[in-house]
């Protein structure tokens, strides 16, 4: 479960995320969209703790988020923009240092690797160094991480950024396995990703919520049924200048 | 608490994963090697003692100890991997100290990997063994609060190089603080207290008073305090970035 009530951040003059709330339950999973500079990734870096918001609060499975970070941080599985990591050491290596500030150990730990290892499919890669992975591989470095401790709460920035067709299919499949009982944001700017996996569509624009519905329902929106054209009409008209 | 572990070993390990390790250590060993028997004419001064080694080791960890530190965090903001490790379960304090502790603990390996010297004059004469290990300890606890600076300065930047030469500064004024050269800018117009203050700060008496043999506790506790200062101020530092 996450509780966002009127988030809001700001960057000197401009305003990232302005008086965002939503709220997410368990078994949903949400499409987090709009377009480049909306506010996407400033909100997910407000949830997981990274920045602290300027007013609003963000509450993750009851935790509050600034005044209970840790306990909040504990419930949810992150991956960030980027998917970054420790580029020298190999997934095994991170994997195992993810297990242990995770506090798994022993069978446990052994036990949530290989569930993340076979989720990820990261098998063939275990041993070499992240720096040296492909773009997807790293993509995949990152989601095993995220998912290592069976987190009832996930949030992935950009989750199939950089996969070829057959790595987006499988990480799909594996989000949509988890859904049934997990709380789940991903971020993206594929919209067939949102119509494929997501049961609850959310556009943001300019820091604010612009639409909050099934994905079939907002794409029903527009005359020609298609998601796209209804991203475009609701994102373009304010931001026209900038846009192009 | 037991996330220290975790976050301590990865990054020890880390100086190990690129030829880092290596090279400090190779330096380390060959500059102090340098500086004691030729710079400082070990064997001519035909005393078996080690008061010329330890003379040096402040000159040397003005420009090594940044070296070491300068990545602690400049490196973690620069590649991303700082919004995995601050969305990770781990109290800022503990990566904080676990950082730090990885850093005086491969500072201290190098320490210790100068022990043929050691050999050398027990197998020349009959030095002060006491003194040594005192001195020792001295040197170490120097590192640590050279250390400390250094991580705090790499807190502030992502610029590896801005950090080693901040880093460096600063360390050299603490190190010289009860020399004429910082003293006077403050004699003219300060009142006494505040000169004396200052010049209390100076690495160079703290560590001079142990390597006479004496470790005394108010040397132990500068130095730790130090340490202390510097630690508190580098989690100010990454707590402030998060507010952006």
């Amino acid at each position: 479960m996450i509780e966002i009530q009127n988030l809001t951040k700001r960057f000197g003059p401009v305003t990232a995320v302005a008086n965002l709330s939503l709220r997410v339950k368990p078994g949903e999973v949400l499409g987090f969209l709009g377009p480049n500079g909306a506010g996407k990734s400033t909100t997910m870096k407000m949830v997981t703790g990274y920045l602290a918001p300027d007013e609003g609060m963000a509450r993750i499975c009851g935790h509050d988020i600034v005044a209970d970070t840790i306990a909040a941080q504990r419930t949810m599985g992150y991956l960030p923009e980027g998917a970054p990591a420790y580029g020298e050491m190999t997934p095994r290596q991170f994997l195992h240092f993810i297990a242990g500030v995770r506090q798994l150990s022993g069978a446990a730990a052994k036990a949530a690797t290989e569930r993340a290892v076979a989720g990820a499919e990261l098998g063939s890669v275990m041993d070499q160094p992240i720096d040296t992975l492909s773009k997807g591989f790293r993509r995949r470095v990152g989601l095993a991480q995220a998912i290592l401790h069976d987190p009832e709460v996930l949030i992935l920035d950009e989750p199939t950024d950089g996969l070829d067709p057959n790595q987006k299919h499988a990480v799909r499949g594996l989000i949509r396995g988890m859904a049934k009982d997990k709380t789940i944001v991903i971020s993206t700017h594929l919209l067939e990703e949102v119509e494929a996996i997501c049961t609850r569509a959310v556009i943001i624009d300019q820091g604010r919520v612009v639409a909050d519905e099934t994905p079939r329902a907002l794409a029903a929106r527009s005359a020609t049924g298609r998601l796209d054209d209804v991203f475009r009409q609701l994102t373009t008209r304010d931001t026209a200048g900038a846009v192009v | 608490m037991s996330t220290l572990g975790p976050v301590f070993k990865r990054e020890f390990k880390s100086y190990f994963a690129t030829p880092l390790a290596f090279v400090f250590i190779v330096i380390f060993l060959f500059a102090m090697g340098a500086f004691t028997f030729y710079l400082g004419h070990f064997y001519d001064n035909g005393v078996a003692d080690l008061t010329v080694f330890f003379g040096y080791h402040p000159w040397l960890y003005l420009f090594l100890v940044p070296a070491l530190a300068m990545r602690l965090w400049a490196e973690e903001r620069r590649s991303g991997s700082m919004e995995l490790l601050l969305t990770l379960p781990v109290p800022l304090w503990v990566t904080v100290a676990g950082k730090f502790l990885a850093a005086w603990a491969f500072a201290g390996l190098a320490l210790l990997l100068t022990f043929p010297i050691w050999i050398t004059v027990n197998y020349l004469g009959n030095p002060d063994n006491g003194v040594i290990l005192a001195s020792y300890i001295g040197s170490f606890l120097m590192a640590g609060a050279y250390l400390s600076i250094g991580a705090c300065v790499s807190a502030a930047t992502s610029n590896q190089v801005i950090a080693f030469i901040v880093s460096v500064v600063v360390c050299f004024l603490f190190t010289i603080s009860g020399a004429p050269l910082v003293l006077d800018a403050f004699r003219g117009w300060a009142p006494l207290p505040l000169v004396e203050a200052i010049s209390s700060f100076s690495f160079l008496s703290h560590f001079a008073a142990i390597t006479g043999g004496v470790i005394d506790l108010r040397d132990v506790i500068f130095f730790f305090s130090l340490i202390g200062l510097f630690l508190t101020a580098n989690m100010l530092i990454v707590d402030l970035r998060k507010s952006g």
